[in-house]
């Protein structure tokens, strides 16, 4: 395997290219040794399919990339690594190539039409009943389809589909990156655009060989954990939403614009569109300004720690996210789950830790864990994370370097490949790019931290009570739009 | 007085209680929240609507409703309010007034079922079961009361504490008036039983058996919702208040004192507790039910 780094560029000639039996070998050693699927995707190559798996080890910081060439069909990695299940089915949809023995090749984002019409995995027995809910939901949330086989009120399955938000981002970033391409990866999902376009910049300046410069590294950093504060801050308002916990529900509301806020502060939109350019930022930060939102900063955080301290304070509260939901570590291990849920399984898993890249070089967060696996340990992570990003900007936009916002951007190598793993909110963001000989992108990937963790939802459910989903589902919180590109 | 004030204050004052409810939320919500008299601007237009029918439902869909509203009608003329006898009042009506509640539940649940849609179907498969519960611990703490005061109707029941019931069967009353309160709380689907706010199905109980429901439907069930909700206020408050010590006149106005107090009760429960997982809620109303049972035996001795 060819070493990588985060945030790194390797010629496509360097990148090894084994028989696929001796591939799909490497790939489930290393996964057996703790290592981890980052991306794993097809592409055309010739008259057959050129298979390319980029895995980041558990032993070292940076990543590996391994390829094989393989024709109609392959001996399927996912019964040895069940990790690569998602990444097989978007393989054999897209490439049209069959991973032979998958255990459930459905497809992941109906690319061809005729969006969640597919079998569903079905109990049979004279008293299990079935229920659909969605793609039309009744809340304000974004279409996804949810099968449940039910026993009473206890679920024993769930199958998730998805797809109904394919747009084809990826398909589109092809022959860039050029004026669009910013924009397309700060809406692919729109609570993080910071991460993807961060994920996105990153990429960019490795294959153009020029790194941002210090000062744009540190108003990512600034802005990133302003995104994870404000989402975070929603997600604790809305678990206290979904069991009637009023107090809490009411205030994070409020909360997560004060956080918004500070993000338009820094670049003019709430959202953070607009700052992260290849190259470094386009908006800086004055001293008036840091003042400003270093005391506001204060403000929000005392306001946060209060408004979701009651749901610590409260037995009704902690009754319901106690033993909901749980995600063993073990499930967390097989299926490679990223972010908090991975997190409130007592993994150290966290890119800003494992494979640090801009200003996370040269200041630290520390991990936030929480070993029980339950909805009340990813509530944990959220909360501890909350308090350790605010530190975070707060000790940054005090001792931001000295120096220009953006660096002079240049020709993208030729015949490359460049990866960027960005710890969004959600968990590890992976984006991928191939460049062709003129170096334009030939393809582009894209790993929201979603399309690793839509699994665990449905293993949280089992043996749940199904009114428990709502709750469950919030406290995972992934990205329809992020998964379905 | 006549028993046909209470009456016209249920009917006219009824709607107003889900928006003291939900004022005193907003109150600690940090909300200014919806003006108080918005279940009638709810029910105003919601009258002016059409209706839509799936054409797999039956008449029972249709029924659900009409009957609902007719069966909480006849419970509303059996309660007796600000310690004057109700126009329907018998002896034994209390059992009648039990085997109401059970016919709007019946059905609101066979409109439930005719939809044929599997979140309908839960939520009638969950009200069923905890109307199961909640019964006994109402007819019971009904029964210790009957006994305490010696009378058999509603209306010699509630109509008549005084401070002299009060100061001779404090215990038995109190324990009747919390296994009550609870009652109430879950038959018209409040927290900590239910979240009449929600808008996730799969967690719902009784707001998902009429999802299917709109227009002139939806104003008779979250009118018949709001006669409910003043009718089992009414029990609760007429246990609670020695309105026969009072004057009649102020007797009434204490009475709809009471009810107001205990919508923003009722407020405070929803913005400090959370919703109870469904499978804890039997165990609630089980507990409640011994409390009558309790009451009943302190009664007894």
């Amino acid at each position: 395997m060819m070493p990588i780094a985060n945030g790194g560029r390797i010629s496509l000639r360097e990148v090894p290219q084994l028989p696929v039996e001796r591939f799909r070998e490497e790939i489930v050693a290393a996964v057996g040794r703790g290592g981890r699927l980052c991306a794993f995707f097809g592409r055309p190559a010739g008259d057959g399919t050129l298979l390319l798996a980029l895995l980041s080890s558990g032993e070292t910081s940076g990543l590996a990339a391994v390829s094989a060439r393989v024709g109609d069909a392959y001996p399927a990695l996912t019964p040895d690594c069940p990790q690569a299940h998602w990444f097989e089915r978007e393989i054999h949809e897209s490439c049209g190539v069959t991973p032979e023995g998958h255990p459930w090749l459905k497809p992941v984002r109906f690319p061809r039409g005729d969006v969640g019409t597919a079998d569903f995995y079905r109990v049979e027995g004279p008293e299990i009943h079935e229920v659909a809910v969605g793609p039309v939901h009744a809340g304000i949330i974004e279409p996804g389809h949810f099968r449940f086989q039910c026993h009473g009120e206890r679920v024993l399955h769930l199958e998730i589909s998805l797809g109904y938000q394919h747009r084809g981002v990826e398909r589109g970033l092809v022959g860039g990156p050029d004026r669009r391409t910013m924009p397309y990866l700060e809406t692919l999902a729109g609570d993080t655009s910071i991460g993807h376009a961060s994920a996105g910049a990153l990429v960019i300046e490795a294959l153009a060989g020029l790194p941002a410069p210090p000062r744009a590294d540190a108003l990512r950093g600034v802005a990133l954990e302003l995104e994870r504060l404000a989402n975070h801050t929603g997600d604790l308002g809305a678990l206290a939403g979904d069991i009637g916990f009023l107090p809490t529900a009411a205030f994070c509301g409020r909360l997560r614009g004060d956080f918004l806020n500070l993000t338009a502060t820094l670049c003019g939109s709430r959202f953070g569109r607009g700052l992260v350019r290849p190259g470094g930022v386009l908006f800086d930060l004055d001293p008036a300004r840091a003042d400003d939102m270093k005391a506001r900063l204060a403000d929000t955080l005392r306001d946060v720690t209060a408004a979701t301290g009651l749901l610590w304070e409260t037995a009704t509260v902690l009754s319901r996210f106690e033993e909901t939901g749980i995600v063993t570590p073990a499930a967390c291990a097989e299926l490679g789950l990223v972010g908090p849920p991975a997190r409130a399984c007592g993994l150290e898993r966290d890119v800003r830790y494992e494979q640090p890249c801009g200003i996370y070089r040269f200041r630290q967060i520390p991990v936030s864990t929480w070993p029980t696996g339950d909805v009340l340990a990813r509530a944990n992570v959220r909360a501890l994370e909350i308090q350790r990003s605010a530190e975070f900007v707060d000790a940054l936009i005090g001792a931001l370097p000295e120096g220009p916002l953006r660096a002079p951007t240049g020709a993208l190598a030729p015949d490359s490949l460049a990866v960027a793993l960005v710890e969004g909110w959600r968990g590890e963001i992976c984006h991928a790019a191939v460049t062709d000989d003129r170096g334009r992108f030939a393809a582009y990937r894209i790993v929201d931290p979603s399309c690793h963790n839509w699994t665990a939802l449905a293993l949280a459910m089992r043996g749940q009570e199904i009114s428990d989903f709502p709750l469950c589902n919030k406290s995972f919180n992934l990205s329809y739009c992020g998964h379905d590109l | 007085m006549s028993g046909y004030a209470g009456l016209l204050a249920a009917l006219v004052l009824a709607p107003l209680l889900p928006g003291v409810i939900n004022r005193t939320k907003s109150f600690f919500a940090g909300r200014r929240g919806p003006p108080l008299l918005q279940p009638y601007f709810d029910l105003a237009k919601l009258l002016r609507k059409g209706a839509v029918y799936s054409t797999t439902t039956t008449w029972l869909f249709r029924a659900g409703p009409v009957v609902g509203l007719a069966a909480m009608l006849v419970a509303a003329a059996l309660a007796p309010f600000g310690g004057v006898s109700a126009p329907l009042a018998f002896a034994g009506d209390f059992l009648f007034f039990a085997g109401l509640l059970g016919v709007a539940r019946f059905a609101t649940m066979l409109a439930a079922l005719d939809t044929g849609s599997s979140f309908e179907g839960m939520g009638a498969s969950r009200e069923a079961q905890f109307a199961a519960l909640a019964e006994p611990a109402f007819l019971l703490g009904l029964t210790a009361v009957a006994w305490k005061t010696g009378g058999l109707s509603l209306s010699g029941m509630l109509g008549t504490t005084s401070f002299a019931t009060w100061s001779g069967a404090a215990a038995p009353l109190a324990l009747v008036c919390v296994s009550l309160l609870v009652v109430f709380l879950a038959e018209n689907a409040r927290i900590p039983v239910d979240d009449p706010n929600t808008h996730l199905e799969l967690t719902m109980i009784h707001e998902v058996m009429v999802l299917d429901h709109g227009g002139p439907d939806l104003a008779l069930i979250q009118y018949a919702a709001a006669l409910k909700l003043w009718v089992l206020g009414s029990l609760v408050v007429g246990i609670a208040l020695p309105v026969r010590s009072l004057a009649h006149g102020w007797a009434f106005a204490a009475s709809v004192a009471g009810m107001l107090a205990l919508c923003v009760v009722v407020g405070v429960v929803e913005s400090c507790l959370a919703r109870l997982r469904l499978t804890r809620v039997p165990q609630l109303l089980l507990g409640a039910g011994v409390l009558s049972l309790l009451a009943l035996f302190i009664g007894l001795k």
